[in-house]
This record gives C-alpha cells, structure tokens and sequence, in this order.
C-alpha cells in the first residue's frame, strides 16, 4: 500500500505545482474533503476555497478559483480555473472575482441564484483570508 | 540608366529595410519562445479537462436532459463562426490563411441555405472578412493592449459566445484559428465548440471505464464544467495562435532579410558597374582629347 500518492495542481496557463503527497484536502462544492492514497475513485467540482497538500516537502497551501478535482486510488488532480499560493493571494484579486460573482447573483433568477450566493459568500470568506 | 546617387540611395535604403526586417525576426523568435512556452504550460490542463469531460459526455450524453451545450439546440440553421487573428500584420500568411478558411466555410454554409454570423477576435481577420461578409459580423474582441493572452481573456470571449449562445443567436459555433505545428508551418484549422465534441483519444477506453463517484451528481458537474470548457478551447486557440502568428512573423521576416540581402548585392553589382562605366567614359575623353592635340 503507497503511502505517498501523485498530486498535480494545474491552471490552464501553467502546472502550478506537481509532485508525490501525503494527503490534499480540497474545498469541493459540496463540502471540504481529503484525498488520500487509496481513496476511491471521484470527480467533483471546487468552490472557491483553500486546498491544502501535505507534500514531501512539507505543507503547501494554495487558493483555488472553480474547476474540478479527479480523485483515484494513486493520484489526485486537481484543475483549477485560477490558483495561487496562499500566501500570494491578494485582497484585490479576489475582490475582482467577488465583483463578477456579484453580477451574477443580480443577473440570475430562482436556483441559479443560490448557487450564486453561495459563490459570493465563498469568495467573500476567501478574500477575508486574503493577507493585505 | 540610373545615376551613381540614387542607387547610393537606393542600396542605403534597402540596407536600413533589412536592418528594420532583421530586428522584427529577432523579436518574433524571442516572442515566439515565449509563446511557446505559454502553449506547453497549458496543454497539461486541457488534455486533462478534456479526457474527463470526454469520460462524463460519454455517460450522460446519450439522455434527454444533457445540457444543450453538449447535445445542441436541435437544430443545425444558424452558424457562428468566431474567427481568431492576429492584431498586426506583417506576418506572412498567417492571417490570410485563417480567413480564407473561414470565408471557404461561411460560403459553403451560406450555400446550403444556413445562416452565417461571424464573431472576429483580432483586427486583421475583421479587415479582411468586412469585405465580403459586412453583414455577418456581430461582434468583435479587440486584443490590442493585451501584451500576453491569460486565461481571463479566453473567459470574456467565452462569457460573449456563451451569452449569444443563450439568448439564442446561434446553434452551432465553429473556432477558426491557426496550429501551430512549427515556425515553417501553421495549420489553418477550424474547431467546434458548440455543441461540444470530445475525442476520446484510442485505446485509453480502460482508463474512461473507472467508475467514478461523481460530487454533485454527474449532470451538474457537466452543465458546471461545459462553459469553462468552452473557456479552455477557446484559450488553448488563443495560444495556438500567438505561437503560431509569431512563427510566421519570424519566417516571414526571415525572407524578408534575404531578399533585402540580395538585393543590395545585386544594386551593388550595377552600382560598381556604373562606376566603372563613368570612369572608363571619362578616360576615353581624357584620351581623345589627348590625342586630337
């Protein structure tokens, strides 16, 4: 039984980081979960959120805009739509997603506009958490 | 026959041409590797996207309630063609070539009765395509202060195509763009995008066959993921494109610093040759003139 698993982190302008981990806890839209090794096999989309990777060279902790996550037994891929480490993660950037987010919610009508809402309080949480 | 000074003037003027050509090809290479690379970093996350939306289209495409990005509106009537290139010229073909794919499309589909919209991403192709289609062109993306194409600028002409798609304006929208194969070849290529198709690459059947657990359910994460899906191709043609415009502004340039070489050897010949002829014109009046003494 590993107890390592391959763990990729990819945006669509680069492969944010890559590499063998112990356990990623990823901020999916129906909940926090934790991947690892073993873990069965599941797609699921993000919420706007942190993910968390216990690497081989320690903890990395990353902020994740939309996208999904491909769980299996022996790796966990995760595509996000926007990633940055956590500790670049700025107050403005968030806040011009947050600003998308909240056209949206104006724009849309009947369950759509939960989920919008839902979209706007997690990204007003991200950009709490957001340093400076 | 032209005199000594003009063509001094004219082999000076070639000269500064094929010094301007010659800084172009530089910068396109220096570009070039840069937008090369900007194409590698993305090519991880496309092959990934599209393997499992191949995988979740597959699953859920064949029942009624897939989402119309995927299975179409039903109908095949009205076609929009968004048709992507470069903001400037001076790059060979490469412009021209796209459009002559596009123009060859819209009137194919014109023949067959279809209705043709054309979006345009990048000055050159509105230009061209003005001429023969001033009245298909709904709208257009300008590009020009945009220094290095990010994902955001892929996710505002897909939130465009997106809107139109969902208001209606069109069934079926086609992405014209250039593939970059290297800097000698550009493929002019045109794509799908609405309703989605996905290769599902050969032998990786296995792979696809994993059951998954899908969280939320398997025709939310389609309708979730089908618009960014849109949003990667689009991209991904977006990249495709600048690697390939600054190929064939390398190549293009290339030729244009070999000519401008050959021609200040062959205006030098004539230029040595004319000297040579005033000189051996005014000793033969020396001569002469010696001689009639």
């Amino acid at each position: 039984m590993a107890d390592t698993m391959k763990f990729d982190l990819v945006s669509p302008e680069a492969r944010v980081v890559s590499g063998q981990a112990v356990s990623v806890q990823i901020p999916g839209a129906e909940g926090d979960l934790t991947a690892m090794p073993n873990h069965a096999p599941v797609i699921t989309t993000l919420r706007p959120g942190f993910l968390r990777a216990e690497m081989d060279g320690g903890v990395q902790e990353f902020a994740v805009f939309g996208g999904f996550a491909e769980i299996t037994a022996e790796a966990a891929s995760v595509l996000a739509e926007h990633a940055v480490a956590k500790a670049d993660l700025t107050r403005e950037a968030v806040e011009g997603h947050l600003e998308k987010a909240r056209a949206a919610m104006d724009a849309a009508e009947g369950p759509a506009q939960d989920l919008a809402a839902k979209l706007v309080a997690d990204l007003t949480a991200l950009s709490e958490a957001a340093t400076a | 026959m032209p005199s000594l000074k003009d063509l001094k003037n004219r082999i000076n003027s070639v000269k500064s041409t094929r010094k301007i050509t010659q800084a172009m090809q530089m910068v396109a290479a220096a570009k070039l590797r840069r937008a090369e690379e900007a194409a590698e970093a993305a090519r991880p996350y496309a092959e990934r996207f599209n393997a499992v939306m191949a995988g979740l289209a597959g699953s859920v495409g064949g029942s009624d309630s897939a989402p119309k990005l995927l299975s179409g509106t039903g109908e095949d009537k009205v076609h929009l063609l968004v048709v992507m290139t470069a903001e400037r010229g001076l790059c060979g073909g490469f412009n021209s070539s796209i459009v002559k794919l596009a123009r060859a499309h819209a009137t194919e589909l014109a023949g067959k009765g279809k209705t043709v919209k054309i979006l345009t991403v990048g000055k050159k192709g509105r230009e061209q395509l003005r001429r023969d289609w001033p009245d298909a062109l709904v709208g257009h993306v300008d590009l020009s202060d945009v220094k290095r194409v990010g994902y955001a600028n892929a996710a505002d002409i897909a939130r465009d195509v997106l809107g139109r798609f969902d208001a209606g304006e069109f069934d079926v929208a086609t992405i014209f763009y250039s593939e970059f194969e290297s800097v000698v070849s550009q493929i002019p290529t045109a794509t799908q995008i609405i309703p989605a198709k996905f290769d599902v690459p050969e032998g990786e059947e296995a792979a696809e066959s994993v059951p998954y657990d899908y969280e939320p359910d398997e025709e939310a994460i389609l309708a979730d993921l089908l618009p960014r899906g849109v949003a990667t191709q689009i991209f991904t043609a977006l990249l495709e494109n600048a690697a390939s415009e600054q190929g064939a502004r390398m190549s293009a340039m290339d030729n244009a610093t070999r000519n401008a070489g050959e021609m200040i050897d062959r205006l030098t010949i004539e230029f040595n040759r004319t000297r040579q002829a005033v000189i051996t014109n005014e000793l033969i009046e020396i001569i002469s003139g010696a001689e009639a003494l």
